[in-house]
């Protein structure tokens, strides 16, 4: 009993990972019973007809992949083959630049609407109507209009990413406790002072909440637009080596992709924590 | 009334009522008060008492009338009204220092910031923070968070302090010790102070004037009652003082009942510019306006057998 729960947890989440591996393994063994066929025919079957190889890659196929793809992350042998650190290169980079201009934009209006009852209620039917859209219903108008595959993902991040920063912006903004504000009333405190020294603290908690739940979404959305873009990022790759049909890239691809928005979302989340405050 | 430090001029505050028309919380209050005067005003709850001082600390605006502070009315919030709140207000993100240099760095905005930690540790040291500078107010106990909220009050060097019912959440001793502290730098400062106080103890020890208001909606200034208590008391034995009850059964006495029935008992005869002073327990110091004086005040007046029999007779105990 006086293990801690942290190790015991630990202990079973090992224990279940090492269950899902056998059954993987189990379920993707080779069958034994292999027609025989003509040499000839059997040079244009696959391994799965002539050996009797699972059409699914084993977890030692996919271990293979892994440690290929680990030990030469950054490489770049034309646009049909890169490293998967390039890959993932591209997409975080654009990531990062659709959700930067989102913060430059969602902040500041956040504040606005916060701040003004009148914006709030003047802006709330636009961001009601373009809050529900998918995504990427905006890519073919990105791609007519700003003319650049790549710059058009970027756009589709910048708008996935701006709605639930504005929406908790202004909403931290709006709900600052009244008596902060009276505070800073009552000692004469100017309205651009205000907003850094009271509102901003007092709501950045929840402005980072929103931040973070709009690493999350670009980090989603970001796959399904380099699907469609192609060319490169981590998206682009996991359908490149689909149309390859190579299942043991794309599982490596989607185990990377996990991994990838597990770190972005533990920075925010370190982030949020740094601003919060006790009360 | 030779000097008015500060006058509350005719003020009334309406409120649009559910359902159209409007609801007067209070209407025509007139009150003044001199510089280094500590005044109490004491009335049941929804009487309006939180929004009187809200007006003075300009947070809130009256409907009609006006705040004369200093020979200026009042327009808006001002750093010559520090207002310590009942919730005391404190920004939690910032340590005690940072929550008093914040008002410290407001008043002097061109004060560099070692002048500014200077003047908010003299303060903190004033209210016995001393030691708890870096602490955040999560970390502090509730008389330790009022205690930063007076320092933080008292920084600025304010015309008049006003307080929101500034102990009501805190225990018995702290409110005690609290009470002590406030006594004796308002006194060691000459610090005008306007409170909001439901505790009539507190009251008496505290104030040198104790303003009555009736109940609300349309509440009045029924009262203001001058302690009749010397200036130099101490907590520990002001209810031994001959006088007391006389004034706390006066003040009970006027919240128990009279603060229900006073309009209707004035019926016309009250005038909102001189309200009735009354001095419990002191002959002949009954009024301003002596058509004015409400009978029930002649006939409850304690007489001084009463009084002498000590605090174990205490009707309102």
């Amino acid at each position: 009993m006086s293990t801690p729960l942290s190790l015991r947890a630990a202990v079973v989440s090992v224990l279940m990972l090492l269950a899902f591996v056998a059954v993987w393994h189990a379920g993707t063994r080779s069958v034994a019973n292999v027609q025989p066929m003509d040499p000839e025919y059997a040079k244009l079957m696959g391994v799965t007809a002539t050996q009797g190889k699972s059409a699914m890659p084993g977890p030692l196929d996919v271990g293979e992949k892994i440690w290929e793809h680990l030990s030469r992350p950054f490489y770049d042998n034309g646009p049909n083959d890169k490293g998967l650190g390039n890959q993932l290169g591209y997409s975080l980079g654009r990531v990062l630049m659709g959700y930067l201009l989102a913060v430059l934009v969602a902040i500041p209006t956040g504040f606005l609407i916060g701040m003004s009852p009148l914006m709030s209620r003047a802006l709330d039917p636009f961001i009601q109507v373009l809050k529900p859209i998918s995504p990427l219903a905006w890519m073919p108008l990105a791609l007519y209009t700003i003319k650049d595959s790549g710059w058009s993902a970027i756009f589709v991040i910048f708008i996935c990413s701006l709605w639930p920063m504005l929406i908790n912006t202004a909403f931290g903004v709006a709900t600052v406790r009244r008596e902060w504000i009276n505070v800073a009333r009552t000692l004469e405190v100017g309205t651009a002072r205000r907003a850094f020294t009271i509102v901003l603290p007092a709501a950045a908690p929840t402005i980072l909440t929103g931040m973070r739940i709009s690493i999350g979404i670009a980090w989603l959305v970001i796959v399904a637009a380099e699907m469609l873009v192609g060319g490169t990022g981590i998206g682009y790759f996991v359908w490149n080596e689909w149309n390859n049909l190579s299942i043991s890239n794309v599982i490596t691809a989607i185990l990377l992709i996990g991994l990838v928005g597990m770190a972005l979302d533990l920075i925010l989340a370190r982030m949020t924590r740094l601003v919060t405050f006790p009360e | 009334m030779s000097h008015k430090f500060i006058s509350i001029e005719g003020i009334a505050r309406r409120f649009p009522a559910r359902g159209g028309g409007t609801t007067t919380v209070f209407e025509d209050l007139w009150l003044s008060m001199q510089r280094g005067e500590f005044t109490c005003l004491i009335g049941h709850s929804g009487c309006g008492k939180t929004t009187v001082l809200n007006i003075l600390a300009g947070l809130d605006a009256p409907s009609a009338g006006t705040v004369i502070v200093d020979n200026e009315a009042i327009e808006g919030p001002s750093l010559d009204r520090a207002v310590i709140f009942q919730t005391h207000a404190l920004l939690p993100w910032r340590t005690v220092m940072g929550n008093v240099a914040y008002a410290v760095a407001s008043k002097w905005r061109k004060w560099s910031s070692a002048r500014v930690r200077e003047r908010a540790q003299k303060f903190i040291d004033l209210v016995g923070l001393s030691g708890a500078e870096g602490k955040r107010p999560a970390e502090l106990s509730g008389g330790m968070k009022q205690r930063v909220g007076i320092a933080r009050a008292l920084s600025i060097e304010p015309k008049i302090m006003l307080m929101d019912e500034p102990f009501s959440a805190l225990d018995a001793l702290t409110r005690g010790t609290l009470q002590d502290e406030v006594r004796r730098i308002c006194q060691e400062t000459g610090q005008t102070v306007f409170m909001i106080t439901h505790d009539v103890d507190e009251a008496i020890y505290l104030a040198d004037r104790i303003v009555l208001m009736t109940n609300g909606p349309g509440a009045l200034i029924a009262e203001i009652v001058e302690n009749p208590l010397p200036k130099q008391r101490a907590r520990t034995d002001v209810h031994r003082h001959p006088l007391y009850y006389a004034v706390r059964n006066h003040i009970i006495d006027f919240l128990v009942a009279r603060s229900k029935t006073f309009a209707r008992e004035m019926c016309g005869r009250y005038d909102p510019r001189s309200v009735p002073v009354v001095k419990p327990g002191v002959a002949d110091a009954i009024t301003a306006v002596p058509g004015a004086v409400p009978l029930e005040v002649m006939h409850r007046r304690p007489g001084p057998a009463a009084v002498l029999s000590g605090p174990g007779s205490a009707a309102h105990r």
